[in-house]
């Protein structure tokens, strides 16, 4: 599976830290969305698209983003016609796609793991909120290691349920991998104990109830 | 949080991630793709509770977010849950943690009325609530015509909520220890 | 030493072990026994997984009801899936994982991961991720990030179930190599043949406890 639709390169969006990328992204947005003026989202747009042209990345790289928004953007600005008028049409239209493409831009130029590298740093921030950063963590590196498993899980139950003429069946395949994903977790959660993970006051210590 | 419930919600967080590798299934009659997707939200609240599932697709959401392709069709990154979408994928994190929160009340066990009206009501109106207004300020529509929009998805959604209730029964079955709440 | 006094575990009406009183002290001891014998709860008694339902289990004079957490320093447990026990994407995120928890200084779990690495021959997989890993790669890993620990006892819950020949071999190799004191659960008897004990259980009870061959013999006959 792939993990991120990250392009790699060397350039300064690359080199800047993933945390300005983001306030960057929330700045434009709350910008663009308070103030819906034509000429803001057409320079806007044009700033954008300077920004993939002067990193390296061609009309290619923006076409392939631009592509499957092409109806969404055609919807929207079609009731924007239809109900007020053209101008206001290509404000949302243009606005739209400049949002669209500074977010993937966000994503192309930053590899997942540092964005969740940078995510991790932020989680002190939420101490306050009695927010434990290392459980947090934890959390994210267990989705990154087991999405692929799961994955591979319902592939493998779909094999099995095609010889049976069920694979169309969500629920036929839905409940195996459910159920084994229960049982995964209770190793899990003692493999994690069992390597000296201290999960604090609290532990899922037992004397026997919850395990056949 | 014991280190059962953080492995709870990453392994949430990866089935939703999971059920977006089924194929869409398009309803003949309106026209409209429905993903199994969606149904990660319901799944993980009516199975493992409030907590766990509101925080395993709070964890979907931020892992999406970041950039990995997770979404139905291999779909992810900031531009995605910004464009019109984003709504709805921002509503999952509340909606599992509603119906965690319903099904918790009546210890797991709400019977097929109450099962339904949970899941209708924060499975399907509460994620319309936050979606449908998303729409409208993404795409500059007024309210009522966004939701106009939307309104070809919920045969699709009730669907959905059947296939729910079937899951969950026969995992409960299966698993008896979740309907202890643990 | 591992040491069981009068232990009793059960789950919920069943009984799994019953009465069991025991010091393990020989540096290869396998426990064997039929499906439901008791000897998963048995491994999982050793290292505090489970607290025993009466009775007490000791390591090396430390309670697993009381001293808990020393006792997870001291016994390392090796699990049947390592898919399971692998809890990081990438290789050396997850060898450093047990060692962080020990909140061991930087440089010193750089080494330890450096030195597991080159052991069992996954310098080379060092940034790759997890899931790409062979089956017996897998069960290798697991190995390496208990070992890196340096735990005075490893419990292994059938650790070659799930491999095939050449697989279960090289996991036997480097079962064998451990300077550790390996309590082995297994089905795999060929894997047995040099320890120096072997108990056999039955529904909860010893019923044999030997050198090697006369156990696997009272074992097979009893099974027959």
């Amino acid at each position: 599976m792939i993990l991120s639709d990250y392009l790699p390169g060397t350039g300064l969006l690359w080199r800047l830290p993933p945390g300005i990328k983001l306030l960057a992204l929330a700045a434009l947005g709350t910008l663009l969305l308070a103030v819906p003026l034509l000429d803001l989202a057409a320079i806007t747009f044009v700033a954008v698209i300077a920004l993939y042209l002067g990193s390296g990345l061609g009309w290619r790289v923006i076409w392939g983003i631009l592509r499957p928004m092409l109806l969404i953007l055609a919807i929207v600005a079609g009731a924007q016609w239809w109900l007020f008028d053209a101008l206001s049409a290509l404000m949302v239209a243009l606005r739209l796609a400049a949002l669209l493409l500074f977010a993937s831009l966000v994503t192309l130029t930053t590899r997942a793991s540092d964005m969740i590298a940078a995510l991790e740093r932020a989680l002190f921030w939420l101490r306050p909120l009695r927010v434990n950063p290392a459980k947090v963590s934890l959390a994210l590196s267990l989705a990154l290691r087991f999405i692929p498993v799961l994955g591979s899980i319902t592939a493998e139950v779909r094999e099995a349920q095609r010889a049976r003429g069920l694979e169309r069946s969500v629920i036929a395949t839905a409940v195996p991998v459910i159920v084994r994903l229960l049982k995964m977790a209770d190793d899990i959660a003692d493999a994690i104990e069992a390597r000296g993970y201290d999960p604090g006051n609290e532990t899922s210590r037992s004397t026997g109830e919850t395990r056949p | 949080m014991t280190t059962r419930e953080i492995v709870h919600i990453a392994l949430f967080a990866a089935l939703t991630a999971a059920l977006g590798l089924f194929p869409p299934l398009t309803l003949p009659a309106v026209g409209v793709a429905i993903t199994a997707q969606s149904m990660g939200p319901m799944l993980a609240g009516a199975l493992v509770g409030a907590k766990r599932g509101g925080l395993a697709l709070a964890l979907f959401y931020v892992l999406v977010a970041v950039g990995m392709p997770l979404l139905a069709g291999g779909r992810g990154g900031m531009g995605v849950l910004l464009g019109a979408s984003g709504g709805f994928v921002l509503a999952w994190p509340l909606a599992a943690f509603a119906i965690g929160w319903a099904y918790q009340r009546a210890r797991f066990n709400p019977g097929l009325p109450g099962e339904v009206a949970i899941l209708v009501i924060f499975g399907i109106g509460l994620v319309y609530l936050i979606g449908v207004p998303w729409i409208s300020a993404v795409a500059g529509l007024s309210l009522w015509q966004a939701l106009v929009g939307s309104i070809g998805f919920i045969p699709g959604d009730l669907v959905k909520i059947a296939v729910v209730i079937a899951i969950t029964r026969t995992v409960r079955r299966a698993y008896p220890a979740l309907s202890q709440g643990r | 030493m591992i040491e069981l006094r009068d232990v009793t575990h059960r789950y919920g009406e069943r009984v799994v072990l019953r009465d069991l009183s025991l010091r393990l002290e020989e540096r290869r001891v396998a426990v064997i026994g039929g499906n439901g014998s008791g000897k998963s709860s048995f491994a999982r008694l050793l290292n505090g997984l489970q607290l025993p339902s009466a009775g007490q289990v000791l390591i090396d004079g430390l309670d697993t009801r009381s001293d808990g957490k020393a006792v997870r320093r001291r016994v390392g447990f090796v699990f049947q899936n390592p898919d399971n026990q692998i809890v990081f994407p990438v290789v050396e995120e997850d060898l450093a994982f047990g060692l962080k928890n020990l909140r061991l200084p930087r440089d010193e779990i750089r080494a330890r991961v450096d030195a597991a690495l080159a052991r069992y021959d996954l310098t080379e997989l060092r940034e790759h991720p997890a899931h790409l890993l062979s089956g017996g790669q897998k069960q290798l890993l697991a190995i390496a990030g208990v070992m890196a620990m340096e735990p005075a006892h490893i419990v292994f819950d059938e650790p070659t179930t799930l491999l095939d020949l050449r697989n279960k071999r090289r996991v036997a190799r480097a079962i064998a190599e451990l300077p550790q004191n390996v309590v082995m659960i297994s089905h795999d008897l060929e894997l047995l043949r040099d320890f120096d004990r072997v108990i056999v259980l039955d529904e909860g009870r010893i019923v044999a406890d030997d050198r090697p061959g006369p156990a696997i013999d009272f074992y097979e006959r009893r099974m027959a």
